[in-house]
């Protein structure tokens, strides 16, 4: 399957589907023509090949944030590769996500030391307050719970992250605390700090 | 190449360097289970993912015991197959791997030809001593095909064949660990992928995680209905292999029996594809012909090369991957749906039953068929012209259901007018046979001479691609032949290209053609079953009285009668049809 790549005006319909089916969500997809571009220049850089696959999704997840479908198709299409190969990989690797992470995204570390310092309270905690899971999004897209593996700061356990700060020891009660740092509302908010 | 010596069972092996314990052991004749690991001969393929562990054998040295599908020898390696700690984690690798299926045995489509069930027999397990979590995952069908992938064990066969042999790309493995599955891309349905439904997934699973839609019931309540009378036709490739489900060698030809047994379950003609494929002959080579004219008048629209046509799985694939050659096939319908058109036409006015009334069921070797049938081009008002299509398989069973002791059956003849027809409708089944039989009719057409062999030695074989050069009395036709989807998207990357000097090309999605069809009984990886059906099928041919489609007494008299002449205006309403461009083909994303 190939996506029509015809740029017309500025938004794109890489494919439409009709919606209303209750146990699926279909949705219709456009991409800008920068968009597009950029993915292009992405894989044009590693050659269009296919053996760079892992780094064309690197490249293009730093770039937009996250690799949606039709972003994925777009891809398979320059590589000259399937789509369910490429979804293969976006799936098999945690680190690639299809669902755009918040502002602030949030890992919380699930490894040995974190774990048994009681790590699966924070996330409970976190996800309580956020009323999101993990790998989800507030609808405000400030907001996103990911779990990663050992951040190498065992002595500080149990670590989690927002953005590239690590908070170390931190207790459930501390989640609120650290979340509203970055809660809009908060006039001493540390956006700037990320 | 260098050798390498090592001890299996304390026999002693010599091995080229590379070697696996499993082939090294298998060369001295010694049988190491597997469950995923698949050899395919015919298309040079091995699925070796090494990911089942049922091979596992202890190694003199190795802490840990070695899948043997994807060991390299190693010199003065020292390799025990069945020690009481093999066979005690094999049995353990099994039960592991039964914890997470379906116990449904009982009503499974694949009981019976399951490599699973069959292995966990073999092993003698009898309990299932790991409780736990199973896996879930929703189930898809498509109009072919099904999947349920609760049944699946991940040995990657289908990916394997999907998108090696068939460079279709409909599936790949996605997700990790516990929740991992194959599927097509984002996880929508089957119907939505590029998938073609050549079925060569189902026809290597080894359990029940991809099937064919059974239309067995459906069969069974139009020849309860009164009101309705009810014809079949068989393709040329189901009497070659049907013979298999009932203990019969390969290429045992059962054409007589299965002919006896579908009348005595309640078909009220039993009628040939074969004659259909006559007919598809008749349209297709003087398409041909008028193309080649066209082409040699230095006519600018001249469109060469011509393609065949018959195969459904590679028109599928035709219009997903090169929508800018949908032009150069030919518009002949396939066999099946020709038979269709004619049956709820001609035949149905000879017999005086209304369109609605006539129900036509087909038994093929091929699951694309399924789908084929159901095709918007293919209805008048909504009315199929093909009802039902069924595989091989199903009519096995079916007959089985029905009681019917096959063995004994005495040979019977198929009904007229559309049950008679010549050996080039035979060869239909074979890579290169349609093409044959197009050649024995066109160059009589052509030359105005007659054929003084044949058989066109040239252009049959096994190789993926074949070209041939044919002498059509000083006329040299270039001829290409291609079978496995991989080698059909090399041939038209040619054509795409410009690089191509054929003037007809024959493709058939399957390796080996319909003899090997997703539709036809389980070669559970033995391909010498393939090279026995085949000959099956060119000495039905050789069998034949009349071995040319254009001497078919019955298609003469269908064009005296009813159709005019072959590519006339009747032909084209009923016999020839147009393909669509299904690129850009939704998709759907499923969140469950």
């Amino acid at each position: 399957m190939v996506p029509k790549l015809m740029c017309d005006d500025d938004m794109v319909d890489i494919y439409s589907v009709p919606s209303g089916d209750k146990d699926s969500l279909k949705v219709t997809i456009k991409l800008s023509k920068e968009k597009i571009e950029t993915i292009n220049r992405i894989c044009a850089s590693f050659e269009n090949n296919p053996e760079e696959l892992i780094n064309v999704l690197h490249e293009t997840q730093n770039t937009l944030g996250y690799l949606p479908a039709e972003v994925q198709e777009i891809i398979a299409h320059n590589l000259k590769i399937s789509s369910a190969h490429v979804y293969g990989v976006v799936t098999f690797y945690s680190y690639f996500t299809m669902v755009p992470k918040g502002d602030y995204p949030i890992s919380v570390c699930m490894g040995t030391a974190c774990y048994v310092r009681g790590a699966e309270k924070i996330l409970e905690e976190l996800k309580k307050e956020l009323k999101i899971g993990i790998g989800e999004t507030t609808p405000d897209q400030r907001f996103s719970i990911s779990c990663l593996r050992c951040v190498g700061a065992c002595g500080l356990a149990p670590v989690l992250m927002v953005g590239e700060k690590v908070y170390g020891r931190v207790s459930p009660d501390d989640v609120k605390k650290i979340l509203n740092e970055y809660r809009e509302d908060n006039e001493d908010c540390k956006c700037q700090q990320l | 190449m260098e050798m390498i010596e090592l001890s299996i069972d304390n026999k002693l092996v010599s091995v080229q360097k590379g070697t696996t314990i499993l082939k090294a052991a298998r060369k001295v004749g010694i049988d190491i289970p597997t469950l995923c690991h698949m050899e395919l001969h015919n298309m040079s393929i091995e699925n070796k993912p090494g990911s089942c562990r049922v091979c596992v054998v202890e190694v003199d040295g190795r802490r840990n015991l070695a899948p043997a599908c994807v060991t390299e020898v190693a010199p003065g390696m020292v390799v025990n197959t069945h020690t009481a700690r093999v066979l005690n984690a094999r049995k353990t690798i099994v039960e592991l791997l039964i914890s997470d299926h379906p116990y449904d045995c009982l009503v499974c489509a694949k009981s019976g030809n399951c490599e699973l069930q069959s292995i966990a027999h073999k092993f003698g397990i009898r309990r299932i001593h790991f409780k736990g979590e199973k896996s879930t995952y929703r189930k898809d069908t498509s109009p072919s095909i099904i999947r349920d992938v609760d049944k699946c064990i991940m040995c990657r066969r289908c990916e394997m064949i999907c998108n090696e042999v068939q460079t279709v790309g409909a599936l790949s493995a996605v997700n990790r660990g516990f929740i991992s599955v194959v599927a097509p891309a984002f996880e929508m349905d089957l119907e939505h992928s590029p998938c073609t439904y050549c079925g060569q997934c189902v026809s290597v699973c080894p359990t029940g995680a991809l099937t064919e839609v059974d239309s067995t019931h459906k069969v069974l309540l139009s020849l309860m209905d009164k009101s309705k009378t009810v014809i079949v036709q068989t393709a040329p490739s189901v009497r070659a292999a049907l013979g298999e489900e009932f203990g019969l060698p390969p290429g045992t030809l059962v054409t007589g029996k299965m002919v006896a047994a579908l009348r005595r379950m309640g078909f009220d003609y039993v009628f040939d594809t074969d004659f259909a494929a006559d007919l598809t002959i008749m349209e297709e080579g003087t398409e041909l012909l008028g193309r080649l004219r066209a082409h040699l008048a230095g006519e600018s629209n001249a469109k060469l090369p011509i393609l065949t046509s018959c195969c459904p799985g590679w028109v599928n694939f035709l219009e997903y991957n090169f929508p800018d050659l949908l032009h150069i096939p030919s518009t002949a319908k396939s066999p099946q749906q020709m038979f269709g058109a004619i049956a709820k036409t001609y035949f149905a006015d000879q017999i005086g039953v209304k369109r609605q009334d006539l129900v036509v069921v087909s038994m093929m070797p091929c699951l694309a068929k399924k789908y084929e049938c159901q095709r918007d081009e293919f209805k008048v008002n909504g009315n199929p012209d093909v009802d039902f299509s069924m595989t091989t398989r199903e009519l096995a069973d079916f007959i089985k259901q029905s009681n019917i002791d096959f063995l004994n059956l005495p040979d019977e003849e198929f009904d007229n007018p559309l049950g008679e027809s010549t050996g080039a409708g035979v060869i239909f089944g074979n890579t290169g046979g349609v093409i044959e039989a197009a050649c024995r009719t066109a160059y009589e057409l052509y030359t105005g001479k007659k054929l003084e062999t044949i058989e066109f030695e040239n252009l049959r074989g096994t190789e993926g691609i074949r070209s041939a050069k044919l002498d059509f009395d000083g006329l040299t036709l270039n001829i290409g032949i291609a079978h496995g989807l991989s080698n059909a998207r090399r041939l038209l990357g040619d054509v795409r290209a410009g690089k191509s000097n054929y003037h007809a090309i024959e493709i058939m999605a399957c390796t080996g053609g319909c003899i090997a069809g997703g539709g036809q009984p389980y070669h559970h990886g033995n391909s010498e079953i393939l090279r026995k059906r085949r000959d099956a099928i060119y000495s039905e041919d050789k069998g034949k009285i009349i071995r040319k489609s254009h001497e078919n007494p019955y298609i003469l008299k269908l064009y005296k009668d009813f159709l005019g002449q072959a590519c006339g205006h009747k032909s084209h309403e009923l016999l020839h049809t147009v393909y669509h461009d299904k690129s850009n083909n939704e998709v759907t994303i499923h969140h469950d």
